[in-house]
């Protein structure tokens, strides 16, 4: 181990280690709210920015269950229908529009409550075994919540509803997905968090640990479709329009792919893994359109990649690492951070290999 | 005093019996083993007192506490812990986070305090790292805290297992084959490591292990299984002598 070498540092130096992550963060967030203005971003781009900041929040909530805990869910679009519709039905039925604008972090957060309130009516029954099980339930949820949607002819039925403003900006999914980052990174290092990750690694023996394995997996799949649940209130509120077609199994496997192409058990794949997907997928709209080929091959594109990534690069851009900025202080000397340009991280990987 | 007691502890796979009416009473501060041949039921009485399985019928009671029907992790935070006749460490996660899986239940703040890191969290994951960090001084692997726990050699692999069920504060151990894999320079360490903890945590010892040199060694008391019944129990001399447990273990004479 490194014995940490005490040196004098200048107090400049250490303010600026100290407060740069937070520095940064405001300048993008001031960024989100000038560049649109300016149109520097035109209103395409900042579209395409809101879908990739829904999907980093979609693909974090997915990757807690299926990356970190090592279970499958393959229903997540479940959760997201959920937050959505709640968030919708608030801000159209309930909310006066006055106060549309100043309550809507509380509709949202709404949205993921009644989510997550979902989430542990799935999840009582489905915990009892480990394995396929979890994905059956969560498939066939996915199913049960969408047809449930569609025969509720007071919500528009198959029709969808409207009739939300378009509450979901540019600033303000740039600071959800702060918020859901920052709630998953500490979830991640704190106790419950090392319970999943003794899950994933050997659930016999986390229990013979005194890990309340029940207890953990309840609560992470519950925070997890809280967050799915947001996704979906911020979503519904930057189409202004939703429908229960919207919300199908083709949805959660984009969520898959998303999480299997950033990497499992890492934030920063996560967060790599739906820019990356997105970008790719509005290309290749363009691309198909250019080409004069139908759309509908977009829709043949996600699970093909499912299956390229699962046998070539299971582990995706990042499995399992994480970059330092996203790991807790105290944490940090401990995981394998990433940062592809460090050559103290590309030497400690040869030394790693020499004594293997 | 009385630590644990179990009576007439039965347990079916099916048609198989794995277990015949075992019964054994442990004192506290005791080293008891239990040894015999492969496929005996020894590692599957462990199992039954850990609630990986349920027994068919038979009681455990452990300081007045019935444990049968308990949840595994219930078990454990009553004062009893395992170790694993094949190695089972968190092979991906760090030395570190093994010791401090291992303190889950200890652990008072609440996730909410967790995932929005209110000030009692703070303070109680500083007070988990110390404590594990002794732990691992005890067993000195304290500079291999940060070592991803499957790069470890195999003694050290071994004696983080001892750590790990350690840090869940038992008054119970169960050892399940510790000296498994060890050469005689190995298993010396081992003995003396077992005499330690158990000084250093007025621990109660329950082991099984087939290295006659570790069980002769430390054991205070044998009791010899076969198919899943009890054939003798007694002093480590009151065993090497008896008829049943030579021809259990060597076959009977006549054979010869």
């Amino acid at each position: 181990m490194d014995v940490p070498v005490s040196v004098k540092v200048p107090l400049a130096v250490k303010f600026w280690t100290r407060w740069r992550m937070k520095f940064l963060l405001c300048i993008i967030f001031a960024l989100t709210f000038i560049l649109p203005k300016t149109g520097i971003i035109n209103p395409y781009i900042d579209m395409v920015l809101i879908y990739i900041g829904i999907n980093m929040i979609l693909t974090i909530s997915l990757n807690l269950v299926n990356g970190y805990m090592g279970e499958f869910s393959v229903g997540h679009a479940g959760f997201m229908a959920l937050g959505a519709y709640t968030a919708s039905l608030l801000s159209v039925w309930v909310i006066p529009d006055s106060l549309n604008s100043y309550l809507f972090p509380l509709t949202v957060v709404i949205g993921g409550v009644i989510a997550g309130a979902f989430a542990l009516i799935v999840a009582f029954p489905s915990f009892r075994t480990r394995g396929d099980y979890l994905a059956i339930v969560t498939l066939a949820f996915n199913m049960i919540i969408k047809s449930a949607i569609e025969n509720i002819d007071g919500i528009g039925g198959p029709r969808g509803f409207m009739g939300m403003d378009k509450m979901t900006n540019l600033p303000w999914t740039f600071v959800w997905v702060c918020i859901t980052i920052f709630l998953a990174r500490n979830f991640i290092f704190s106790n419950v968090g090392r319970g999943v990750l003794s899950l994933r690694e050997d659930e016999t023996a986390a229990g013979l640990l005194s890990v309340n394995t029940r207890q953990v997996k309840v609560l992470t799949f519950v925070f997890s479709a809280f967050l799915a649940g947001i996704a979906g209130a911020l979503y519904a509120h930057e189409l202004q329009y939703i429908y229960p077609k919207g919300f199908t199994i083709a949805k959660s496997t984009d969520m898959l792919v998303m999480v299997y192409l950033g990497g499992i058990g890492s934030i920063g794949g996560s967060i790599m893994g739906a820019t990356v997907y997105t970008v790719v997928l509005e290309a290749l709209r363009s691309i198909l359109q250019f080409a004069g080929i139908s759309q509908e091959w977009r829709q043949v594109f996600a699970p093909l990649m499912l299956i390229f990534l699962m046998i070539y690069r299971p582990k995706g851009i990042m499995g399992m690492r994480e970059f330092s900025f996203l790991i807790p202080e105290a944490e940090r000397f401990q995981k394998i951070s990433l940062n592809p340009f460090s050559k103290k991280n590309r030497n400690r990987k040869k030394s790693e290999e020499l004594k293997s | 005093m009385n630590l644990m007691t179990i009576s007439n502890l039965t347990h079916w796979f099916s048609g198989l019996r794995a277990v015949t009416d075992f019964n054994i009473s442990l004192e506290k501060g005791e080293l008891v083993a239990i040894i015999g041949p492969n496929g005996a039921g020894k590692t599957t009485i462990f199992n039954l007192i850990t609630g990986v399985y349920r027994p068919t019928s038979g009681q455990i009671n452990f300081e007045g506490k019935e444990l049968v029907g308990l949840p595994t992790n219930q078990i454990i935070t009553s004062g009893i812990a395992r170790t694993f006749q094949n190695i089972r460490l968190f092979k991906e996660l760090t030395v570190l986070d093994n010791i401090r899986i291992a303190q889950f239940a200890s652990v008072c703040y609440s996730p909410l305090e967790a995932i929005f890191h209110l000030p009692g969290f703070h303070k109680e994951e500083e007070k988990i790292r110390s404590r594990s960090m002794e732990f691992l001084h005890i067993f000195d692997l304290e500079d291999q805290a940060y070592t991803i726990s499957k790069n470890l050699p195999y003694g050290q692999q071994r004696r983080l297992e001892i750590a790990r069920a350690l840090a869940t504060q038992p008054k119970l151990l169960l050892l399940d084959e510790p000296a498994a894999g060890m050469n005689p320079a190995e298993v010396e360490h081992l003995i003396e490591l077992i005499q330690m903890i158990r000084e250093q945590f007025e621990l109660t010892i329950l082991l099984i292990e087939h290295q006659m040199r570790v069980v002769m060694g430390i054991a205070e008391r044998i009791k010899v299984v076969d198919f899943g019944q009890t054939i003798a129990e007694g002093t480590p001399i009151e065993i090497q002598k008896n008829p049943r447990v030579i021809e259990a273990y060597l076959g009977e004479e006549e054979s010869k």
